[in-house]
């Protein structure tokens, strides 16, 4: 920024800022060291650890399902995906199959969870953005997913619905008629929060342009999911490395088009994000139409002990790429259990793309990044 | 004032041993009706932005204290009275008690040249609204004060960001209340309103009387919004950047002060925009003066203040449907946009009266068919 | 991809690298890895990783994971390996000695490599050699030891608060 501004012509002092750990819109106790001149953010350094619980020291002294309900407590906007993510990463390890009917309940409670998680990056995202209407809009739909799950499994933030080898209980009666009726609902309403704020002219002002990162970058630097994809990279798990009964539904990987500026700045993240609600909308639909009858947990023993062996499993979450790095040493206990979580691998870029923007846009890019603390500090 | 002082001295010719007594008793009662109207204003402003936030989000809004919620702001108000004041010890003690006085002060003088109705105003400056712009102008020293005493870089960044914002758009305010000035022919508020009346309705206003008032009309609603800081201009608050700005160290009453103000600019902002662009307490197709006094305030008094709340429910509807500029958009859109078109509109209505002889379309219209 | 198509895929880049590199390519990790590792001599990493994100046959972009592992007798850092264009995976291992943890960062070769090498540093206490910003990321700077290794003690208290 040095370059713009010219220091002989008036000398200015630069001013450390601290933002956070409490910031209302640093998504949680994220806590991001500014140096500014004046409004113009010469470097902002992300300090992070505030939530440390060493959640993968924990994992090593579970047994691989008690560890389950720490799951939740990772990403907790999106605590299905995760569950679901960590009881795939045993079952590959231990070589346990699953029930068909069990892994298209995965995959139904894991696109809904999408959709809120979705919800409240969008929500909170414009209010970020000083827009505070969209956010209640946004939680009034999520609220509906909620209600679905308490219904199935009796939580409504951390679920720990998933077991090793199926989920905890079948679908009550009447459920998938109720998810029906939410998607009805709720597809239209995608529209309304495109005509609500997305193409509003100061919304795509704040938004356009900012931070760009190139499809380069996104990959050397890890980027992955919505981000990566705002970048114009195809890279979605469920394509790319299918897993679980996704390779059965047919919808599409939603990329940024620079639509607004430069491609992959703010807005082409925030899109795609909107964008990919109506996908999951549409794997529901399918997956609701082909769910099959039958068991919804194979015969695991509470307690089991894999062989010996090492594997790496990734799921693509609402964030990106979660993955799990299990070793087992034969014994019943996780001998080492690595979290690679997408917020924390995206801090690493936040320092390099906040150069030389304004204060207001490291907020509208810590929210386009859609960051959660609990999955960075782990 | 120097009219009614000698009117009560005729009628109680006791008085008149001490005239500048009753005259300072007068002012005195003013000042604390207008006080007490700008209070009830600020708690009422706040119940009908929340009551009306509410209903845009689909919410139900304050609905507890008093028959639907009526009575929230006086809960509000003893609240804040109650809380506890706290200073923060880094912060500069005198200027951090100051500038909530500065910003109510400057907020509630501009009261005194509101045109309440057909003769209810607290004194009719025959430089009101120049005056108005004064004082109004001392609301951004405060809020500069606010920031800078509070010793919180978050706060002295919201306080430079207000007394910039506060500055440019004092320009474009100005020059977009102009053409008000130069139809009427006068600064007084209620010269400005005289000068709508007329058997047009409402085709005597401002607002219709040529192109250039009319897009003045809108001009000064956008500057002033900004002045206001109110969203989409109110970056010098911006809660979710700023953490609420320069009031951000501010606790109990001294934050209510804060408030009140805001609200009481609000009002200021729609009241002006009546009297200049909408006719003030002009009542359409009716001479008010052919009543009897008190009728004919009363009236226009609740003329007035319809037009004025609508504006300020537009204003409020505004602030829940739009996100926040960036500050140097908002500083673009100021010098490069809102400067330059309001110069314009002031050039072309000073033509306009000029070659038109004051004449708006309305009257000429009206003068073709008699 | 299926995943066998993975194994396949680990055996030739092995391959390849065995007749590039030599003995500084240790072994392969086959079964019961999943995906399989190449394990290398801690010296030759960085030259490795540069050629595994360079060679054209190779093309491996994007670093997943790097996760530090206490194997009790000796010390590791595995990187999970993926290719965005050639959509192949590999695991690229390589064991330090316990005492003292040292290996050259690849944060040249994949920036993502930072905040994960701080990781380890955090929790292992494996020292990345040439790493631009080599500090403390989750716990405080001033923690003692590195609470993942299987030999952590915990400690009692820290500054004065109970743990």
């Amino acid at each position: 920024m040095s370059a713009t501004i010219d220091q002989t012509a008036l000398p200015t002092q630069e001013m450390t800022l601290n933002m956070g750990p409490q910031h209302p819109s640093t998504h949680g106790v994220l806590r991001v060291i500014l140096r500014t001149d004046g409004e113009v953010v010469v470097n902002a350094r992300p300090d992070v650890g505030y939530l440390h619980r060493g959640l993968q020291k924990i994992a090593e002294r579970n047994p691989y399902g008690s560890f389950m309900p720490f799951t939740d407590r990772l990403d907790y906007l999106a605590s299905m995906n995760c569950n679901a993510a960590y009881a795939w990463a045993v079952e590959k390890l231990a070589g346990i199959e699953v029930p068909e009917r069990a892994e298209f309940i995965r995959v139904i409670v894991c696109e809904l969870n999408r959709i809120s998680s979705h919800l409240i990056s969008f929500g909170s995202f414009t209010a970020d953005m000083g827009a505070f209407t969209p956010f209640l809009y946004a939680i009034r739909e999520r609220e509906r997913v909620n209600d679905l799950f308490e219904e199935i499994c009796g939580n409504r933030l951390t679920y720990n619905y998933c077991r090793i080898g199926g989920v905890s209980a079948d679908l009550t009666d009447g459920w998938l008629g109720k998810v029906k009726e939410f998607l009805d609902y709720f597809e239209p309403k995608i529209d309304e929060y495109n005509n609500l704020i997305t193409y509003n002219k100061i919304f795509v002002g704040r938004l356009a342009n900012v931070a760009v990162v190139s499809p380069e970058d996104c990959v050397a630097y890890g980027l992955t999911g919505p981000n990566l994809r705002g970048s114009g990279v195809a890279f979605d798990l469920r394509k790319d490395e299918p897993y679980s009964v996704y390779p059965k539904f047919d919808f599409n990987v939603c990329v940024g088009r620079g639509e607004k500026g430069q491609l992959g700045d703010c807005f082409d993240r925030y899109i795609v994000r909107i964008d990919e609600m109506r996908e999951s909308v549409k794997i529901l639909r399918q997956a609701i139409a082909m769910i099959p009858d039958g068991p919804v947990i194979a015969k695991v023993p509470r307690v089991f002990k894999p062989a010996a062996g090492e594997c790496y499993f990734r799921a693509e979450n609402p964030r990106g790429e979660t993955g799990f790095y299990l070793i087992s040493d034969g014994s019943a206990n996780p001998y080492r259990c690595q979290i690679r979580t997408p917020s924390y691998v995206t801090m690493n870029i936040f320092e390099k793309v906040t150069e030389g923007l304004m204060i207001a846009d490291i907020v509208a890019v810590i929210g386009s990044f859609d960051i959660i603390l609990p999955e960075i500090d782990r | 004032m120097e009219q009614l002082t000698a009117l009560i001295i005729q009628k109680v010719p006791a008085l008149a041993v001490a005239p500048w007594a009753v005259t300072l008793l007068l002012i005195g009662i003013v000042a604390f009706i207008i006080l007490q109207f700008a209070m009830v204003f600020a708690g009422f402003g706040t119940y009908l932005e929340r009551k009306i936030a509410a209903d845009i989000q689909g919410r139900i809004g304050p609905n507890r204290v008093g028959p639907i919620g009526l009575l929230q702001f006086l809960a509000d108000g003893i609240k804040l009275i109650l809380k506890e004041d706290i200073i923060p010890t880094a912060a500069d003690n005198h200027l951090f008690r100051m500038a909530p006085y500065l910003i109510f002060t400057g907020s509630f003088a501009a009261f005194v040249v509101v045109p309440f109705g057909f003769s209810l105003i607290a004194a009719d400056l025959n430089i009101g609204i120049y005056y108005v712009m004064a004082v109004t102008s001392l609301v951004s020293i405060g809020v500069l004060l606010a920031g800078w005493a509070s010793n919180n870089k978050w706060s002295m960044l919201g306080g430079m960001r207000a007394a910039a914002q506060i500055v440019s758009y004092e320009i474009p305010v100005g020059m977009a209340l102009i053409p008000a000035v130069l139809i009427a022919g006068s600064l007084s508020t209620q010269d400005i309103i005289r000068s709508q009346g007329g058997l047009l309705g409402i085709f005597g206003w401002n607002l219709f009387h040529n192109p250039f008032s009319f897009f003045s009309f809108f001009l000064y609603m956008v500057a002033a919004l900004a002045e206001t800081n109110r969203t989409p201009f109110d970056i010098p608050e911006a809660e979710s950047e700023l953490v609420s700005g320069y009031n951000t160290e501010y606790s109990g009453i001294r934050f209510g002060f804060f408030f009140m103000a805001e609200y009481a600019d609000v009002f200021v902002v729609s009241a002006l925009a009546t009297a200049c662009f909408l006719g003030g307490w002009q009542i359409p197709f009716f001479n008010a003066a052919s009543l009897p006094p008190v009728w004919a305030n009363l009236l226009s008094l609740g003329v007035f203040m319809a037009k004025a709340l609508a504006l300020v429910c537009v204003i409020i509807w505004i602030r829940w449907t739009l996100p926040r500029l960036r500050v140097d958009q908002l500083m673009r859109m100021s010098w490069k946009y809102m400067v330059p078109l309001t110069f314009f509109n002031f050039l072309g209505v000073s033509l306009w009266v000029l070659v038109f002889k004051g004449k708006g379309i309305p009257q000429m219209i009206a003068s073709i068919f008699g | 991809m299926s995943l066998k198509d993975i194994h396949l895929d680990a055996k030739a880049i092995f391959q390849s690298l065995k007749t590039r590199f030599g003995d500084a390519v240790v072994e392969l990790q086959e079964t019961g890895f999943n995906p399989a590792f190449v394990v290398v001599s801690p010296s030759a990493i960085l030259a490795v990783s540069r050629f595994l994100r360079d060679d054209s046959s190779m093309k491996f972009d994007s670093l997943m994971c790097l996760s530090g592992v206490d194997y009790k007798d000796n010390m590791a850092v595995a990187y999970h390996l993926h290719s965005m264009s050639l959509k192949h995976i590999v695991g690229v291992k390589t064991f330090l000695p316990k005492d003292d943890p040292r290996l050259d960062s690849v944060d040249s070769v994949w920036p993502a490599a930072n905040f994960m090498e701080r990781e380890a540093y955090d929790m292992f206490g494996i020292n990345f050699v040439g790493s631009i910003d080599l500090r403390r990321i989750l716990l405080p700077e001033d923690w003692p030891g590195h609470p993942m290794r299987k030999d952590y003690v915990y400690p009692e208290s820290y500054h004065g608060v109970k743990v």
